[in-house]
Parts: structure tokens; C-alpha cells; sequence
């Protein structure tokens, strides 16, 4: 309904199969919900408890031309137009510079205001505690995917918030990420954590593209000066995969925005999780329902940002890149669409935004059938 | 026969908010067949800030790499790099910044005048010669006799254990001339070290600031001098007494170092080098400096020795008594 032309005018090639399907599952929900059919529907039983659950998956739809990784297809790198394999060497670049100042730059640049962010998202998706599980105790075994985890921000709050808030060892927590540079910094943070929830975590180097192909992390620098390891993850060194639906929750902060090619990303995510699991992505988005508040914002991110990076990291371009890439991210309306375009259902608007829409929260399911 | 005029760029008085870029080129060529004189002006493009909410939009880059900024960024950036720097004065980058961000108004125009109203100064910015890491060949160098501008200058370098490195690229000059002459600056700078035999320790790049400050007036290399607060007191006291004095006196009697074409100087006798712009060399720093340091540690040596005596007749007493 809603939906239908939003989907339209976002993503052009969408053929009608595409959206035959997607109104079949908008029929086979709105069958089971008493709301009224102009508003976003969600389930409010479980899927796998209906009786006119819909057989529209049973066989898989053909993946469609844009959310099929291809080196050469133009993208955006910032401001620039790049392939989509130049996109990923530049990204590579930018973050094996900035990986050493990388978290006290985000410190600088939101004024320590990612922290708030961060810790509502981790406390919102509540990892460890799943009240759908069956039996009295709702801590059931977790399998938790963190893409783009990079520095551990996120990784470190959902070991904490498992293991020691909801009191959950069960939880156990993939850090991956496709520059060295960073996880290696991740893994130097987490050896202050806890051993309990060190053990709980395991570093994967993985294009969030294609994670049929992964590895375990591989130190860097590399302790051989004449050594050919490069500061990013080359697939053809490939030693593991993660596996169809193996994954409770998949997270992705501030990460998105760099992939060369975001719907085949999705299509992955879709892939790895288990029905039922989550996909949950905090990324900066559009502040432009507050005019004012946005043009102050632009300011500082365009002026303030770089001159920030050149003090304290040495390195302006790497930044202007940052701040030209979260311009040239979809609206939270538009990767709302893209995640449905996915297969992921979602609940009301779809994403949640945090500081008047600077950064905003889209959360989707793999739906049961 | 063509005569090329230039205004000084900083003699003209632009109206404010305007990038103060602009200087008027008159050229007057009596050997035009069509006319007898032809008088042709020709206005240098204004760069026009566009006063807009949105830093989005800002004005296109004059040369690779630059970066125009607004007033307020330029004054962030020189109050920033400029504390940061005298914080850590290893991160070469800032000071490269603090250098661009103080250059305008007046300063580097100055400058690029002051290259302008000589020979040599013209020909270097017609030819813009670049010295990077790779453009100098140190070994043809050494093979040259000594006392030769090039000699002494690979010496000096073997002397402090460095080599000539390419250095950072301007990014927010305005003027694409002004900022070859900030490159061209700062690329010289090892020259400048190797012409008054300064090493590359804090004191003697301070002592070259204060020198570099009187001769081309760029601001960077005055408030340079301001990290003399940072050397121990002896060094300080050495500045005060030596260096300063003798900065200012060469500084302000030498022509402009700016404009020499190095790269042509090479094979030339230093010393007559050094007669040609006025200067004197100042007393040779590390000499000073390892004087000193055997000085002290003489003293120490005598001083430690004095006390182990004190302590023997000590103990010599306190047994003589006992027994």
C-alpha cells in the first residue's frame, strides 16, 4: 500500500515479481492483524502459528541484477563516482589510516555522544534474553553476528549486556570485519574485558557481502616485514563461511555506509540468519525534518570534521570522505525500503531516530515460515 | 619588446569579504604589427566566497590538492595547528598547516613580491623547480670538491642522520603562485639549515626560525620562536645570548634567501655563497653543545670524586676515633 510506490520510486529496477511478492506478504499479514489496512501492519502472533502462513518462500525469488556484487559497476565513493571494486580499496585506505585514532576521533567529533547511541541500541535489542523461547527461562543460547564490529563498540556492550545484565553465558559474539587494521585494534581492546566474555568472542575477517567466504583473524602488522598480508581481507585467502541460518542477531553500526554494494549485503544478512532473527543496523541518517538544527549540523560535519581530523589524525581527506559518505546515504524511508526489498519484515515505521534523525535505528526480521 | 607590470599584490586595497587573490597585469608590447601600443588588462579571477549556510558548496580548487577555507576555518586551523605544535613539535604536518593558515593576508604576498622583484626570484617562478626526495642526486653530491654549496649540504645531512624527504603539499593557499612560493619555502628549508650549519635539534631549528623570520616575515617562523620557552635553560640562555642576536642581525642585513635557484648553486663555492647574501656563520652549535656536555661532566666526575673522599676521611675519622 504505502509501501508499493515508496518501494517504486527508491528502487527503479524493481521488477513485478518483486512486488507481487511483497504484497503477498502484506496480504498474509494483514490477515492475521486487526488493523486497519492504510497503516504499516505487523504480526501479532507468530508466524509459525498460523494457519494461512504463506508459502510464498518456498521457492526462493531470483536475486536481482543490483544486489549482485560487481567490480565494475559504478557506486559512490564521498562526493567522487568509483566502481564498485575501487570503492572497497579507498574504503580500505581510509580505515587502515584511521584505524589507531579511530575511536578517540569519534569521541571529537560527537562530542562522546556515539557512546548514548551505542548503548541504546545494544540496550533495545537486549541480546541474551528472548521471551520467544520456549520453556520458563527466557536466556536460550544466542549466536550473535557483529559486521563491521571494527573496534568492538558494539561487540563489547552485547557481551556485557548478556552475560552480566541479563546473566546469560549462553551468548556468544562474532566480531567481523573486512580491514585488518581495525578488528586487530578490536582485539587489542577486548583483552581488557573479562575472560568470560573474551572466551564468548571470536574475530572473523569477512566482506559483509559475501560471507560464504571468511577467516579467522590474521594479526597485522604482520610480524614478517616481507610478508604480502595487506591491511584488508583478500577473499581468495578464504579458510571458513558462516553457514545458512545460524545467526539469532545480526548487527551492523555505522558500517553500512561503506559497503560498495549494500542490497547484496542485506541479501547476505538475510541468508545467514536463523527465521526469526534479527537484522539491526544504527547508522547516520537524514536530519532534515529539523531545518535548522540540520543546517547547524551540516556546518559542523563539513567545516568542523576534516579540521578535526588534520589536528588530531594527520589526515583530512580521510574524513571529508566520512562526512561526504553519510551525505550520500539513503534517507531513513528509502534503506527502510531496500531492507524489505530484502525479505526482512518490519514492525511500524521500520527504523527509530536518534537525535532528530542524525543517526537512526532500522531493525528487520527474518520471517518464520 | 614587451614590459610586464606588476602591482604589488598587497599595495592594493580590496574590499572586505573579498579573497584578497586578485593583482593586474599590465602589458604594454610595442611590436604588435597592428597597432603601435596595445595596452591589455588582465584581471586575474576573484575568488568570491558565496556567504551560504551550507559548507557544501564550497568554491572550486585553484590546484591539486587545495582546500579553500573560510575565515573562521583558517583561524581554527592556525589556533589549533599552532597549540597542537607547540605541544609536539615532532608532528610536521601541523606546523606545514600553521604555516598556510597564518601566511594570509599580506605575508605571503610579501614574499611572492619579494621573488618577483628579482632575477633569479622570477626565473624560479617561471620554472617552478620542486626538490623531493627523489630529485637530488646525493651521491653525483658528495663526488663534489668540498666547500661547494652541494658538498656542504650533503654533509650536513650525513652529519644529522637525515635525508631529504618530500614535504607535505600546500592545501590552503589561495593563490595557486603563493602556494608554490609556500612550497618552495618549505622545501628549501634543509638548504637554509646547511647554508648557517644549524642542526636539526629543537634549539637549532628554533634559532633558524628566528633567522627565517627576519628574512622572509612569514609568521609562522616568528611564533616559531616562541617554542624557545620549551628548551632546558642552558639552551635558553645560549639563544638569548647567541643565537638570537645573531639571528637578527644576519636575518635582517641578508638578501632574500628565497631567491636563490639552489639547484644552480650547487657547484658553487659556499662561502662566496655566503658573502653574496650577507651572512655569517653563527658558532657551530653541536661543537657548543658537546663542550658543554663534557663540561658537566667533568664537574660531576670532580664532584663525585670530591664526595668519596669526603666519605673515605669520614670513615677514616669515625675508625681512628673508635680505636
Amino acid at each position: 500500500m504505502a509501501a508499493r510506490p515508496a518501494l517504486t520510486r527508491a528502487l527503479p529496477h524493481l521488477t513485478s515479481t518483486v512486488l507481487s511478492r511483497s504484497s503477498q506478504y502484506q496480504t498474509s499479514l494483514r490477515s492475521i492483524s486487526s488493523l486497519s489496512p492504510l497503516s504499516r501492519t505487523f504480526s501479532t502472533t507468530l508466524p509459525s502459528l498460523d494457519a494461512n502462513a504463506s508459502t510464498s518462500t518456498s521457492s526462493k525469488p531470483p536475486t536481482p541484477d543490483y544486489a549482485i556484487p560487481d567490480p565494475s559497476r559504478p557506486t559512490h565513493f564521498g562526493f567522487q563516482t568509483v566502481t564498485e571494486s575501487e570503492k572497497r580499496e579507498k574504503v580500505a585506505r581510509v580505515f587502515t589510516s584511521v584505524a589507531e585514532a579511530y575511536d578517540r576521533m569519534n569521541d571529537l567529533m560527537s562530542f562522546g555522544w556515539h557512546r548514548v547511541w551505542k548503548d541504546h541500541f545494544v540496550r533495545t535489542l537486549n541480546p541474551g534474553f528472548s521471551p520467544l523461547t520456549a520453556g520458563p527461562d527466557p536466556r536460550g543460547p544466542q549466536q550473535i553476528l557483529d559486521i563491521a564490529g571494527g573496534t568492538g563498540d558494539i561487540a563489547f556492550r552485547m557481551l556485557h549486556t548478556a552475560h552480566v545484565v541479563n546473566r546469560n553465558p549462553d551468548v556468544r559474539v562474532i566480531m567481523s570485519d573486512i580491514n585488518r587494521a581495525m578488528l586487530t585494534v578490536g582485539k587489542h581492546r577486548s583483552e581488557s574485558l573479562p575472560a568470560s566474555q573474551q572466551a564468548a568472542l571470536s574475530f572473523l575477517e569477512a566482506n559483509a557481502e559475501d560471507l560464504t567466504k571468511a577467516r579467522p583473524l590474521v594479526p597485522y602488522p604482520p610480524a614478517d616485514p616481507a610478508s604480502e598480508e595487506k591491511p584488508f581481507f583478500d577473499p581468495t585467502t578464504a579458510t571458513t563461511s558462516i553457514p545458512d541460518n545460524s545467526i539469532d542477531l545480526y548487527t551492523v553500526a555505522f558500517g553500512i555506509r561503506n559497503f560498495s554494494n549494500i542490497p547484496a549485503a542485506l541479501r547476505e544478512a538475510y541468508r545467514v540468519l536463523k527465521p526469526g532473527g534479527v537484522f539491526a543496523c544504527l547508522e547516520f541518517s537524514k536530519a532534515d525534518k529539523h531545518p535548522l538544527f540540520n543546517a547547524v549540523y551540516k556546518e559542523w560535519s563539513f567545516r568542523a570534521i576534516p579540521l578535526i581530523g588534520q589536528l588530531v589524525a594527520a589526515d583530512r581527506d580521510s574524513y571529508q570522505y566520512l562526512v561526504e559518505s553519510i551525505e550520500r546515504f539513503p534517507s531513513q524511508e528509502e534503506f527502510r525500503d531496500m531492507i524489505l526489498d530484502a525479505g526482512f519484515v518490519i514492525a511500524g515505521e521500520g527504523y527509530e531516530d536518534l537525535t532528530g534523525g542524525v543517526a537512526a535505528i532500522h531493525k528487520g526480521m527474518k520471517p518464520r515460515t | 619588446m614587451e614590459v610586464v607590470f606588476r602591482r604589488p599584490a598587497a599595495a592594493i586595497s580590496r574590499p572586505k569579504g573579498l579573497k584578497p587573490a586578485a593583482s593586474v597585469l599590465v602589458t604594454v608590447s610595442t611590436s604588435s604589427p597592428l597597432s603601435q601600443s596595445q595596452l591589455q588588462l588582465q584581471l586575474q579571477p576573484q575568488q568570491r566566497r558565496p556567504f551560504t549556510f551550507s559548507s557544501l558548496t564550497r568554491p572550486p580548487p585553484n590546484y591539486p590538492g587545495h582546500v579553500p577555507l573560510s575565515f573562521i576555518e583558517k583561524a581554527a586551523l592556525a589556533i589549533g595547528s599552532g597549540l597542537m605544535s607547540l605541544r609536539d613539535p615532532r608532528r610536521g604536518d601541523l606546523i606545514a598547516a600553521f604555516a598556510e593558515a597564518t601566511a594570509t593576508p599580506y605575508f605571503i604576498y610579501r614574499l611572492r613580491d619579494a621573488m618577483l622583484s628579482h632575477p633569479t626570484g622570477r626565473r624560479i617562478l617561471r620554472d617552478r623547480p620542486r626538490i623531493t626526495s627523489t630529485s637530488l642526486n646525493l651521491p653525483h653530491l658528495r663526488s663534489l670538491p668540498p666547500n661547494t654549496v652541494g658538498r656542504t649540504y650533503v654533509e650536513w645531512l650525513d652529519r644529522e642522520h637525515v635525508s631529504p624527504d618530500t614535504r607535505a603539499p600546500v592545501r590552503y593557499i589561495d593563490d595557486e603562485e603563493c602556494a608554490y612560493v609556500m612550497q618552495r619555502y618549505r622545501e628549501c628549508h634543509d638548504f637554509y639549515h646547511a647554508l648557517v650549519g644549524l642542526p636539526t635539534v629543537r634549539e637549532g631549528e628554533v634559532a633558524l626560525k628566528a633567522f627565517e623570520f627576519c628574512n622572509t616575515l612569514l609568521p609562522m617562523t616568528g611564533l616559531s620562536v616562541f617554542a624557545a620557552g620549551t628548551l632546558k635553560p642552558r639552551e635558553r640562555k645560549r639563544f638569548w645570548e647567541v643565537y638570537l642576536p645573531w639571528a637578527v642581525r644576519n636575518g635582517l642585513r641578508a638578501k632574500e634567501i628565497i631567491n636563490v635557484y639552489w639547484e644552480e648553486e650547487l657547484e658553487r663555492d659556499v662561502n662566496d655563497l655566503r658573502a653574496e647574501l650577507g651572512i655569517e656563520m653563527p658558532p657551530d652549535m653541536r661543537e657548543l653543545r658537546r663542550r658543554e656536555r663534557e663540561e658537566r661532566r667533568r664537574r660531576k666526575a670532580e664532584e663525585e670524586e670530591a664526595r668519596r673522599m669526603a666519605a673515605m676521611e669520614a670513615a677514616k675519622a669515625a675508625q681512628g676515633q673508635r680505636q
